[in-house]
């Protein structure tokens, strides 16, 4: 209980007497999770909404598909990418195994079926009277795609904060990915599982707590989302 | 979705390969005692201040850093297990082994000893007498320099390791140290590690000194045959660095942890 009650304090201690390690570790994560939902916000945004206007052969499946990419485990993302980046992979000339934009890779596949099957969710609860009003009134498909999104933002917006939630709290894979090369691709899950295989606690409960702040922010983000969306739609 | 993901991956490209290009950039894949053990953050930034080279360290077990220097993913590697390296070399994949340290693997166990090894004449008896009294043993089980030392030691001391007293965790040094210390078992490891958590553990050398526990680490370059655009300029240098009777060799020896030496230089 003491060595606990120690490292907690510790933990603390590194947080607010800025410790340069600490918070590289923290730097990196956000960048790399950030860098990769903004790659992904738009081909996700287009695909859902391809998905939810336009009727075409195999839809429904396509649909079925990214539904079901939801749930398929970040190791085995990890795993495919691996082995695709990998020299003797056929993306190996590229020599990202190993590197930031890897691990971008791997959240940008993790994210971005989150991103698709939130916001087809998003824009098929309106109707379609946005976008009809918006081509009558003169709106070119575009501009009428763009009043769309802003119709449904705060589904959208929840969609973000949910994929965002997931890739930068996801271990396996970054370290597969990344290989967690200090300073360079080692992430907040990444160094929780190291500190904690090297008995450094404190670090892992330093960074444990800004994890755990972070989902609780987002999770308050996405609940006044939701409730914004109710009101919004009565 | 291939046509969605292509200019993402155009892009990403673009950000990266400058960096896939840095010449300055050396990739080290090495075993996970040498940087649990914390020597390579002590060492490295020696290096880099001296030479100009930055070091990416992917710590993993020895067969999985000779694996990645096989399918060209690092520069090179600093392993501990003399016969693969040996292999590594002789199929072409690393252009020469160079001796860098060495330290050695202890026997390491629960104060109370329930199986006796502290009475044990050699490693081979030690293990013999886990075996028979059924404790708990923690193996790496992840092809590591360790592994398969531990490996090896089974198989002279004439004994299969299975049952449900041996268990196979594939984790890396320190895990595995941490879960004897969680669970009253033993475990082989490098004394380095050892060192590093001695303070961390309650648990003890339950035995040591045998000469077939002699545990040597070498350092190879990945060869630039096999992939032309390796950074063999760069794993060179670290190479002739680590190597160096007035660099690497003296900081090596002044590593300490709790005023014990972790490794002994190969070159004096």
């Amino acid at each position: 209980m003491d060595t606990l009650t120690d490292a907690t304090l510790q933990a603390l201690w590194l947080l607010l007497s800025g410790d340069p390690t600490i918070w590289g570790i923290i730097g990196i994560s956000f960048r790399v999770s950030t860098v990769a939902i903004i790659c992904a916000i738009p081909p996700a945004l287009l695909t859902a909404f391809v998905l939810a206007h336009f009727r075409f052969p195999g839809r429904k499946v396509l649909i079925s598909i990214f539904s079901a990419l939801l749930s398929v485990p970040a190791v085995v993302v990890g795993l495919t990418l691996f082995v695709m980046l990998s020299r003797q992979g056929p993306l190996g000339d590229f020599r990202l195994l190993f590197t930031q934009t890897a691990m971008v890779l791997g959240q940008f596949l993790l994210s971005y079926p989150i991103l698709v099957s939130m916001s087809l969710a998003a824009i098929q609860a309106v109707d379609n009277r946005a976008w009809e009003t918006a081509r009558t009134l003169g709106a070119g498909p575009i501009q009428a795609f763009f009043t769309l999104l802003y119709e449904v933002r705060f589904g959208l917006i929840t969609a973000l904060l949910a994929a965002y939630g997931r890739i930068i709290a996801e271990v396996g894979a970054s370290m597969m990915l990344g290989g967690n090369i200090l300073e360079y691709t080692r992430n907040i899950p990444t160094a929780i599982a190291l500190e904690t295989s090297k008995g450094n606690f404190s670090q892992g409960i330093a960074l444990g707590i800004v994890m755990v702040l972070l989902s609780f922010i987002l999770n308050a983000f996405v609940h006044s989302m939701d409730h914004k969306t109710h009101t919004a739609n009565l | 979705m291939i046509r969605l993901l292509t200019p993402a991956l155009v892009i990403l490209f673009f950000c990266t390969s400058m960096m896939a290009a840095d010449s300055k950039l050396i990739r080290l894949a090495t075993t996970t005692s040498t940087e649990n053990s914390g020597l390579l953050s002590n060492l490295l930034p020696v290096f880099t201040k001296e030479s100009g080279y930055k070091v990416h360290v992917i710590a993993v077990g020895t067969g999985k850093a000779l694996r990645l220097g096989k399918d060209g993913d690092v520069d090179v590697v600093l392993v501990h297990a003399l016969q693969a390296e040996k292999d590594f070399v002789d199929s072409g994949f690393g252009v020469k082994r160079y001796p860098v340290m060495y330290n050695d693997f202890v026997v390491i166990g629960p104060a109370s000893d329930p199986a006796k090894v502290k009475y044990a004449k050699s490693v081979k008896q030690a293990f013999q007498f886990i075996k028979k009294s059924q404790s708990l043993f923690i193996s790496r089980g992840d092809n590591s320099g360790t592994h398969k030392k531990e490996l090896n030691i089974w198989k002279q001391s004439g004994i299969q390791p299975d049952g449900s007293w041996y268990r196979e965790v594939g984790q890396g040094m320190g895990k595995v140290l941490q879960m004897a210390n969680e669970l009253d078992a033993y475990t082989l490891t490098d004394r380095g590690t050892w060192l590093a958590y001695e303070s961390k553990v309650q648990l003890n050398i339950t035995h040591e000194g045998d000469s077939s526990l002699f545990n040597p680490y070498g350092i190879i370059a990945v060869n630039p045959e096999r992939y032309p655009d390796i950074n063999f300029a760069g794993s060179s240098a670290l190479i002739d660095w680590i190597t160096s009777k007035s660099k690497g060799q003296p900081l090596i020896a002044e590593y300490k942890m709790l005023g014990k030496q972790l490794f002994t230089p190969m070159v004096d």
